[in-house]
């Protein structure tokens, strides 16, 4: 079992999920840094992720697409906050249209990513944050949208499915 | 066919999460939640509890109204609070949803990592 604790915290908003590999540090560190391997698990098998740009310093950007089995276009960035290599590094996550500007109505998280050594592995602890208020606030001054309300229920269909 | 459900739904659900935490991300609301899901309260049996303004109670009650997470309605002059537990329920969902897209993304890299072709970069 890779996954070895997952805290989900509904008060301050986040999930952290730690998991263990037997790969030393600085080769996990390449599944982040690399462009060619954060495509092969970013996204689902099924959505396909394309790295598009990869500047992964303080204030740089990471931009991608995935690709659905219909051939849409999902677009996302993230921007970078901080990088301590190997093993450290914090960005936010959110989505973006074709031209790559940011839609901030869509939820942005922050992301934060520690490897550390254990024996001859590693492990990661990754903590996902359901970010700023500001965009939360965006959200609660739109309300509540039909469109969302609907959304939600076909959602509780597909679980159910 | 499954992930990509999956996929679509965690876009859709985050979306609804945000506006779910953004009403739980204060101290007072989450009081004023836990207080109406055990019973309905009004507004001014509320606003005697906590150490603020009936105003600012009511803007809080607003804010979790919007989020889905209490309903209100009026019995003669007083506004009537109560929880919604299915909304509680989404909550717990969305978190489950974050979780299941982070696991997913770990059994990914540790499929990456084993593979020979990328396994030994040396």
């Amino acid at each position: 079992m890779t996954v070895t604790v997952v805290e989900k915290n509904p008060d301050d908003l986040s999930m952290t999920i730690t998991a263990e590999f037997t790969a030393p540090v600085d080769r996990v560190w390449q599944v982040w840094t690399d462009p060619r391997q954060l495509e092969r698990w970013w996204g689902p098998p099924t959505y396909p992720a394309t790295v598009v740009d990869h500047d992964l310093a303080p204030g740089g950007r990471v931009s991608y697409y995935m690709t659905s089995p219909e051939g849409e276009k999902y677009h996302g960035w993230w921007r970078v906050l901080t990088v301590e290599a190997p093993g450290s590094l914090e960005f936010e996550d959110g989505f973006s249209d074709e031209q790559g500007n940011e839609n901030r109505e869509l939820p942005v998280t922050t992301v934060q990513v520690r490897l550390e050594p254990q024996g001859s592995g590693t492990v990661m602890t990754i903590r996902s944050r359901y970010a700023s208020a500001e965009a939360m606030q965006q959200l609660l001054e739109m309300g509540m949208e039909e469109g969302m309300t609907a959304a939600l229920g076909q959602i509780d269909e597909l679980l159910a499915a | 066919m499954g992930e990509g459900i999956t996929y679509n739904s965690m876009v859709v659900d985050s979306g609804h999460a945000d506006l779910l935490f953004g009403a739980l991300a204060d101290g007072t609301r989450r009081e004023i939640l836990a207080l109406t899901l055990t019973g309905e309260h009004s507004v001014s049996q509320l606003a005697r509890m906590f150490p603020m303004s009936f105003a600012a109670v009511q803007k809080h009650v607003a804010v979790l109204e919007r989020a889905g997470l209490v309903v209100k309605r009026k019995q003669g002059r007083e506004q009537r609070v109560r929880g919604n537990p299915a909304a509680v329920h989404e909550i717990r969902e969305a978190l489950d949803q974050l979780e299941i897209r982070w696991r997913q993304r770990v059994d990914r890299i540790d499929e990456l990592l084993a593979d020979p072709d990328r396994g030994d970069p040396a």
